[in-house]
């Protein structure tokens, strides 16, 4: 029946060929742990993207309780925590990914380095690699302060300090970030349209670079 | 006609008009331009509005009589009227307020320069500034002893029939 499905649509837009290009590849003996236990270092880079995925989804459905509005968004919290079912572990699925995520992007970092894989041709990886881990920091950095907890205000004020020390455009990096002169209302607001739209939007553009990238050039040879 | 008449007329005309092809190639780039510039010159004005909207400037507040302050810091508290986007409120604030030999006051606040926890006077029965959280120390002029970075920082003060009026925070100006 299924199959049914898939062959009449493949006869009328030849889907085959979309799919195989980006699924049938064969894995490399120096990169599968079946081969080689030692290989499970090749992981780091998939369990990276693992945990993008579920930070995505799971941000995406916090948005159906988070209010980002001073008032409210500690109450929110704290209603889709405790009342609403699953909430301790959608909300926590989150916070965990946050730091399970660098955590894992910071192995892969460590792989690709002592692999020597940044080297000619694929320095320009290297580089959007990095770009991600910054786009990361910045996811971090601005979710951190979203459920407006004395945690989430004073980390962003000593967030907010550490901008500000920055020579020359230091003072108005922290303005531009916080919206105002002090942290408050328009922040909140702020930082979220960053954590749920702006960040994620190049997280992906960044990925799907990241991923072309890999697909041109293969994975590195073996040590 | 002579050679020389023929040889003028055979040079070839050089022509600044442009192609028909670069002509068309600006007209493009520049409608499109103009139409990128209108999509995002309004939003990118839209995001950076709070650096360049005018600071309401900040007034003076009413605080405690003249007669009160000694030369011992006492704390006062007074509200501030804050406009926060569309969250206006009068937030509390506390002054350590002195007066010195010179019969001089003087506020200062009470954010810790090391990490902003709150200080208190003579906590520790030294008649020093004490700071709970890492042990900075300052002096009654709010120098810096241990600990913080920057001595503590200073409200602007006048006093005006008998009253003391706080402004802005500023940099301690005492040492
Ligand atoms: C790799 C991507 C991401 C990282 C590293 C990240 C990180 C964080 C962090 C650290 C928090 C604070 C959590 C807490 O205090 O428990 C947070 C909160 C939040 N994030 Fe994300 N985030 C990511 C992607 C997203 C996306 C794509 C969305 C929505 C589309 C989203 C929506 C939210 C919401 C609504 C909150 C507030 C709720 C809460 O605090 O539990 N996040 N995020
Ligand atoms: S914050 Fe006061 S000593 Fe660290």
């Amino acid at each position: 029946m299924l199959k049914n499905v898939y062959n009449w649509i493949d006869e009328r837009l030849d889907i085959t060929p979309l799919w195989r290009d980006v699924a049938d590849h064969e894995v490399p003996e120096h990169v599968n742990p079946a081969h080689h236990f030692s290989a499970f270092v090749y992981c780091f880079g998939g369990l990276t993207f693992f945990i993008t995925v579920i930070q995505i989804l799971s941000g995406m459905f916090l948005t159906m309780y988070f209010v980002p509005d001073i008032l409210n968004a500690y109450k929110s919290v704290d209603y889709l925590q405790h009342k609403v079912a699953f909430g301790g572990i959608v909300r926590g699925m989150h916070h965990w990914g946050a730091s399970l995520v660098l955590v894992m992007m910071f192995l892969h970092t460590l792989r690709v380095f002592f692999t020597g894989s940044y080297k000619a041709p694929r320095e320009m990886n290297w580089v959007v690699g990095m770009l991600i881990f910054f786009v990361m920091l910045g996811l971090g950095f601005t979710g951190y302060l979203l459920p407006w907890d004395n945690k989430a205000y004073f980390a962003t004020k000593v967030g907010m300090q550490i901008a500000e020390a920055v020579p020359i455009i230091g003072p108005y990096v922290k303005e531009l970030l916080q919206g105002g002169d002090i942290i408050g209302a328009e922040t909140l607001t702020r930082f979220f349209a960053i954590h749920v739209f702006f960040l994620p939007g190049a997280l992906l553009a960044l990925l799907g670079a990241h991923f072309i990238m890999i697909r041109r050039q293969g994975i590195s040879g073996p040590l | 006609m002579s050679n020389h008449d023929q040889e003028k007329n055979h040079r070839p005309v050089k022509r600044n008009e442009m192609s028909r092809r670069q002509f068309l190639s600006y007209t493009l780039g520049g409608a499109t331009a103009f139409m990128a510039a209108g999509v995002t010159l309004p939003m990118i004005r839209f995001a950076v509005d709070p650096i360049l909207k005018k600071k309401s400037e900040s007034t003076w507040v009413k605080v405690v009589e003249e007669a009160k302050v000694t030369n011992e810091p006492q704390e006062f508290k007074f509200n501030i009227h804050q406009i926060d986007g569309w969250y206006v409120s009068d937030p509390e604030q506390t002054a350590w307020i002195t007066k010195d030999e010179q019969g001089n006051y003087f506020a200062l606040s009470p954010v810790c320069k090391h990490l902003g926890c709150t200080i208190g006077w003579n906590t520790e029965k030294n008649n020093e500034y004490v700071c709970p959280c890492h042990g900075a120390h300052y002096t009654m002029d709010g120098k810096n002893l241990s600990v913080a970075p920057k001595p503590l920082d200073e409200y602007d003060l006048k006093v005006e029939s008998g009253w003391i009026y706080l402004g802005p925070i500023k940099a301690n100006t005492r040492v």
